[in-house]
């Protein structure tokens, strides 16, 4: 059954967790944005899954962390478009640099 | 090579490439349709780990929810055929050089972590979950489970606040 190492398991949520920093990073677009905390989420979903199956299998707490991760990150993901099309509304734009009223 | 090594590698590379592509595409819809496809593939690593539950609410939530949200959040607030202005490349650059950074630092990290894994049965079947999750004893998850029910219904609440359209009152102060 372990014929892969966790290690390359890993390489896959690592990638996945830069992957979605680097979007972090480049996109001015909040939706942009907000699916590069998607892409964080899932990579640090895949942690929890593996660890809790190859280290600790007569547990189930990574699978129970999996699933209230879902759970807040649809929350979140509603909030932030509530937040996105209310944004939208008042200034015509999703871009993070035109929301700069509550700089400095 | 097994066919279980051939399998897993072919979702590797599915995942990480559709990212990529979310990331760096410029026309916003397709950016989504990346995103959705990057988390199919991660469905599909769940289910070759054998934890068939996450797998599906992972396809429910994510894919089904969470994916199609954003993609009327697309219709709703811009020309899905419009280009996102280009990144300048200085920034592009900066963030290409820290990403890489930190991904080799954490990567050297974990490959010189000695994992040590156990041989033993993992039981994730979906009666387990669901005794586990209600159960109140000291490895139960019944608090964790209604505290987050709490958190949705504030989420629900707190996302119609928010979204609702100001009155005809408001408007005139």
């Amino acid at each position: 059954m372990n014929e892969i190492p966790v290690t390359h398991i890993l390489f896959v949520s690592t990638g996945l967790f830069f992957i979605g920093m680097y979007g972090l990073f480049t996109r001015r677009n909040m939706i942009s944005m907000l699916m590069s905390v998607e892409l964080i989420l899932n990579s640090v979903n895949i942690n929890f899954v593996v660890f809790n199956k190859y280290l600790y299998p007569s547990r189930l707490d990574g699978i129970f962390f999996t699933i209230f991760i879902i759970t807040i990150a649809a929350a979140e993901a509603a909030v932030a478009i509530a937040i996105i099309i209310n944004l939208f509304r008042s200034h015509q734009s999703i871009d993070v640099d035109t929301a700069s009223e509550l700089r400095f | 090579m097994s066919i279980y090594q051939i399998v897993f590698y072919a979702l590797a590379a599915f995942i990480l490439g559709m990212a990529l592509l979310a990331v760096t595409t410029r026309k916003i819809f397709r950016s989504a349709i990346w995103l959705l496809f990057t988390l199919i593939g991660v469905a599909g690593l769940y289910f070759w780990l054998n934890v068939e539950f996450i797998a599906a609410v992972q396809i429910i939530v994510y894919v089904g929810g969470i994916v199609v949200l954003i993609i009327f959040s697309i219709f709703l607030t811009e020309q899905s055929g419009k280009e996102m202005p280009k990144t300048t490349r200085g920034r592009a650059v900066a963030a290409a050089l820290a990403v890489v950074a930190g991904f080799v630092l954490t990567y050297l990290l974990i490959s010189q972590y000695g994992f040590y894994p156990v041989q033993e049965e993992f039981n994730s079947e979906v009666a387990r979950i669901g005794t586990d999750m209600l159960r109140t004893d000291g490895e139960g998850f019944a608090l964790p489970f209604e505290v987050v029910s709490v958190l949705l219904l504030a989420a629900m609440i707190g996302c119609i606040v928010i979204a609702i359209k100001p009155s005809k009152q408001k408007e005139h102060e």
